[in-house]
């Protein structure tokens, strides 16, 4: 489960400093030749595993700038447009494992036209020539072609694990190639994108020997999949923990995978959960199976679920850390009797189906939870919300551990979140989604302002905050004022005024993720960051009140910013009026492959 | 986005026993053996003008972003007009529960079928592919009620080509061989099907809910490239008539 994954550290990786300082000074001590020196300090910082550690190090001098580009074997790019794959194969050598992030995630909600950018292939066919013990690319938002995933598979004799997040551009061709050429691969995991139903029998084409897969996900696949291959995939992978499969694939076919290979498993996705053969026979016994899972602690799935069938998975639930049951439309009454076996549970993903009434049991039940999420069901602004601040309440009551939260819901109070900012202060993610546009509090009429002031003053781990509701300058104003650690936040038909945008570009030092939408915020409002730029991965501005002029000025004043203006085809090109403003810092000058309904100031 | 108006006129053939009850009731008889006149078109308008919403579409296709289009929601009459990607659910997420929905818990079993567009009470998906198009899309033809419909959903999806462009006025006359193959002689895209006979028809042929019942994949293909198609389906008329 990876929606918007937080990230640890600033993507500073590869500013490059023009101060070179020689910390080591030849001319007055005796030294050793710098090339022993080298090899010392190799020694030394592989070692150095974070992200933060590395960059801190690469800043000391020259020679350590050089030997930690040697020593580098995990690259994180936080968007792919602020380097050019040339820059990263020039200053990192050995690079083993890369985590490329693309598209930015309003791209998801159809705010961006479709061929925007964000391709894998400069970087596959750069890599293919200087990373030949490349084992690992992790891809969110990218887009990503067959021919892609055939020239990765053929490029990296080693590869090891593949792993694509919210990506499209590939169908199960390409899945077909790396199956059958990546004769190491551990690791296929497909989460949330969208593939290309080619017709092709991708499950097949795994090599017929023993293979050293640990995890295959697959439950975004739209197709269906050859069972018996499935089936003699499983038995011939001894090391496989985490299986996750598309709804193509029956309760009965579940049982018979799990027959095989139940006590090794560690992450389940159970695929469809209902029965794909309706006739009268006995069906077999799911409990038994859900029995022999004595390491299952994640479990997925759940996708066209026959509730009849849900008690079967009791078993596993006394063990259960991870519970995600967000594609499936659970009543509070379904609900009640599995969740009160969950007592380990610390990340709970659901549809908001199960009610506030479910959420009182999730309270009452699950202490050490972590991470919750509730998703609607119905997500439309103007139906009756099956979730309110009475859910949110129980859970800040029960769930005092709570470090990430996204809600759903269609009305709330001051009041509730307030409370939570006092119960959970190990909140670090505070995402609420009030669905109706400009919603007050729905008892006091008042504007959420309080309630989210609450939550930045109170949670002072918090890092990411997504806001909703009606909201006026004030609430902007505790933003700037105590939102001292956030680094993501989203905006959306919020504020009244420039000066909310400016509490924050001015208050929040450690912001580098700024997405807002339908909101009054204009010109002055982006002059005055002007100073935070440079120190951010982005800035998303859709449906504000910029004008062209202005963006054209921080283009010209910022050159190593690139600043984007995303219209539709037929805008008229001297529009003074810009719809999107997307913009990023980039070591390597504006991207050559912008559509034509990207204009690059 | 390229706005036309494309107009594609199909018609409704009489399968022409006499006293046979026929389905669709525009059917007009003739006898058999005669050259067919033709009762009823049915007026096929592919409109490009970029809506937002509406069918549905199971890729993630952004429209062109303008200012906030508010689209009225055609299920719920009076209700609240939708904004473009509000609530922030991704589409992902929302064609898993809309597919839940469409189809109901116990009919889970009739989208396992695949991807034929079978007579089961639940969706019958469908892929369409285009020419020239990077990769398939689907649809669900129970989402829709007419060959209208339908072609403002292809448009949608496949915008980006350029539809073919029928004599705007009067009828494709099967019978008239000149005229049907100067349609398809142009470069322009005519859409045709996979029926249960595994032959490939051009669309508008039969009666909607028969299509529906008996499409199993839509292909958009050149004008050209369908001229192929017009005599085999003209013989396949010509067969069901006897």
């Amino acid at each position: 489960m990876s929606e918007d994954d937080e990230d640890q550290s600033p993507a500073t990786d590869l500013r490059s400093r023009n101060k070179s300082r020689n910390c080591i000074s030849s001319s007055s001590s005796q030294t050793f030749p710098d090339h022993v020196l080298e090899n010392v300090l190799e020694n030394v910082l592989q070692f150095l595993d974070s992200r933060c550690d590395r960059n801190a190090a690469s800043l000391v001098c020259k020679l350590w700038w050089k030997v930690e580009g040697l020593t580098r074997s995990e690259v994180f790019i936080g968007n792919c447009y602020a380097l050019s794959p040339a820059r990263l194969t020039q200053r990192f050598k050995r690079v083993r494992s890369l985590l490329l992030k693309g598209k930015p995630r309003f791209a998801d909600f159809n705010l961006m036209p479709a061929d925007w950018g964000a391709n894998f292939a400069p970087w596959v066919s750069t890599m293919a020539k200087a990373y030949p013990w490349l084992e690992k690319v992790d891809l969110k938002r990218m887009f990503v072609t067959d021919d892609d995933l055939a020239l990765l598979a053929e490029s990296f004799p080693g590869f090891k694990e593949l792993i694509l997040v919210c990506c499209e551009g590939f169908g199960t061709s390409g899945i077909a190639v790396v199956a059958n050429k990546c004769r190491k691969l551990k690791v296929l995991d497909l989460i949330e994108s969208d593939v290309t139903d080619d017709e092709v029998d991708w499950v097949s084409c795994f090599p017929e020997d023993v293979t050293c897969l640990e995890s295959l996900a697959f439950d975004c696949v739209e197709a269906p999949i050859n069972f018996k291959a499935l089936e003699g995939l499983v038995g011939r992978s001894p090391l496989l923990r985490k299986l996750r499969l598309n709804r193509f694939v029956s309760l009965e076919e579940v049982h018979r995978l799990l027959l095989l290979g139940a006590p090794q498993l560690t992450s389940l996705g159970t695929g469809s959960f209902s029965r794909g053969d309706q006739s009268q026979q006995e069906p077999p016994d799911y409990v038994a199976a859900f029995r022999a899972c004595k390491s299952v602690v994640c479990l997925s799935g759940f996708r066209e679920l026959m509730p009849e069938y849900l008690p079967a998975i009791l078993p596993v639930c006394a063990n259960l850390t991870s519970l995600n049951f967000s594609y499936a439309n659970i009543s509070p009454d379904m609900f009640k009797p599995i969740i009160h076996n969950c007592h380990k549970l610390q990340i709970f993903w659901a549809l908001d189906s199960i009610c506030d009434e479910g959420l009182q049991a999730v309270a009452a039940t699950c202490k050490e939870l972590r991470e919750l999420r509730i998703f609607p069901f119905d997500p439309r602004e103007d139906t009756e919300g099956p979730v309110s601040e009475l859910g949110l309440q129980a859970i800040s009551e029960g769930c005092r551990k709570l470090e990430s939260l996204l809600y759903f819901c269609q009305h709330m109070t001051n009041a509730a979140l307030i409370a939570m900012s006092h119960n959970c202060p190990e909140l670090t993610v505070f995402r609420l989604c009030i669905m109706g546009r400009l919603r007050p509090d729905h008892v006091t009429g008042k504007a959420m302002d309080e309630g989210f002031g609450a939550i930045v003053k109170n949670c002072k781990k918090l890092t990411r905050l997504a806001v909703s509701g009606l909201l006026t300058d004030q609430a902007f104003r505790y933003m700037g004022e105590y939102g001292k650690l956030i680094r993501t936040l989203s905006v959306a038909f919020a504020g009244d005024s420039d000066m909310a945008l400016r509490h924050v570009l001015e208050g929040c030092p450690r912001l580098q993720k700024l997405e807002i939408r339908d909101s009054p915020f204009g010109d002055v409002a982006l002059r005055s960051g002007m100073h935070r730029y440079y120190n951010m991965r982005f800035v998303w501005m859709s449906a504000c009140r910029l004008t062209m002029g202005c963006c054209k000025d921080v283009a010209r004043a910022m050159p190593n910013l690139v600043v984007e203006v995303i219209g539709s085809d037929d805008d008229d090109v001297n529009r003074d009026y810009v719809e999107t403003l997307y913009m990023y810092r980039s070591l390597d000058g504006p991207r050559k492959d912008a559509p034509q309904f990207v204009t690059i100031l | 986005m390229i706005g036309q108006l494309i107009n594609l006129k199909a018609t409704e053939l009489c399968l022409g026993l006499p006293g046979g009850a026929e389905a669709n009731e525009n059917l007009a008889k003739s006898a058999v053996g005669n050259k067919r006149g033709f009762s009823e078109t049915v007026d096929l308008m592919l409109n490009l003008q970029s809506n937002k919403e509406g069918a549905v579409d199971l890729n993630n296709v952004a429209s062109a972003s303008k200012e906030t289009t508010l689209l009225k929601d055609p299920a719920k009459p009076p209700a609240k007009a939708q904004v473009v990607g509000w609530p922030p659910v991704r589409n992902y997420r929302k064609n898993i529960i809309t597919q839940q929905k469409t189809s109901g818990k116990e009919e889970a079993s009739s989208e396992k079928a695949g991807n034929s567009g079978g007579g089961a009470s639940g969706a019958a998906l469908v892929k369409v592919s285009m020419d020239g198009a990077p990769y398939l899309r689907k649809v669900d033809l129970k989402m829709y009620k007419s060959y209208q419909d339908l072609s403002d959903a292809l448009a949608k999806m496949f915008s980006s080509f350029t539809m073919g462009n029928y004599g705007a006025q009067g009828m494709i006359d099967f019978m008239n061989e000149s005229k049907l193959m100067d349609l398809l002689n142009s470069s322009d895209y005519v859409p045709s099907y996979e029926d249960k006979d595994s032959d490939w028809m051009l669309v508008g042929d039969v009666p909607w809910e028969m299509f529906v019942d008996s499409c199993k994949r839509l292909r958009i293909m050149k004008g050209a490239e369908a001229i192929g198609l017009a005599p085999r389906a003209m013989e396949k008329y010509c067969k069901n008539r006897s």
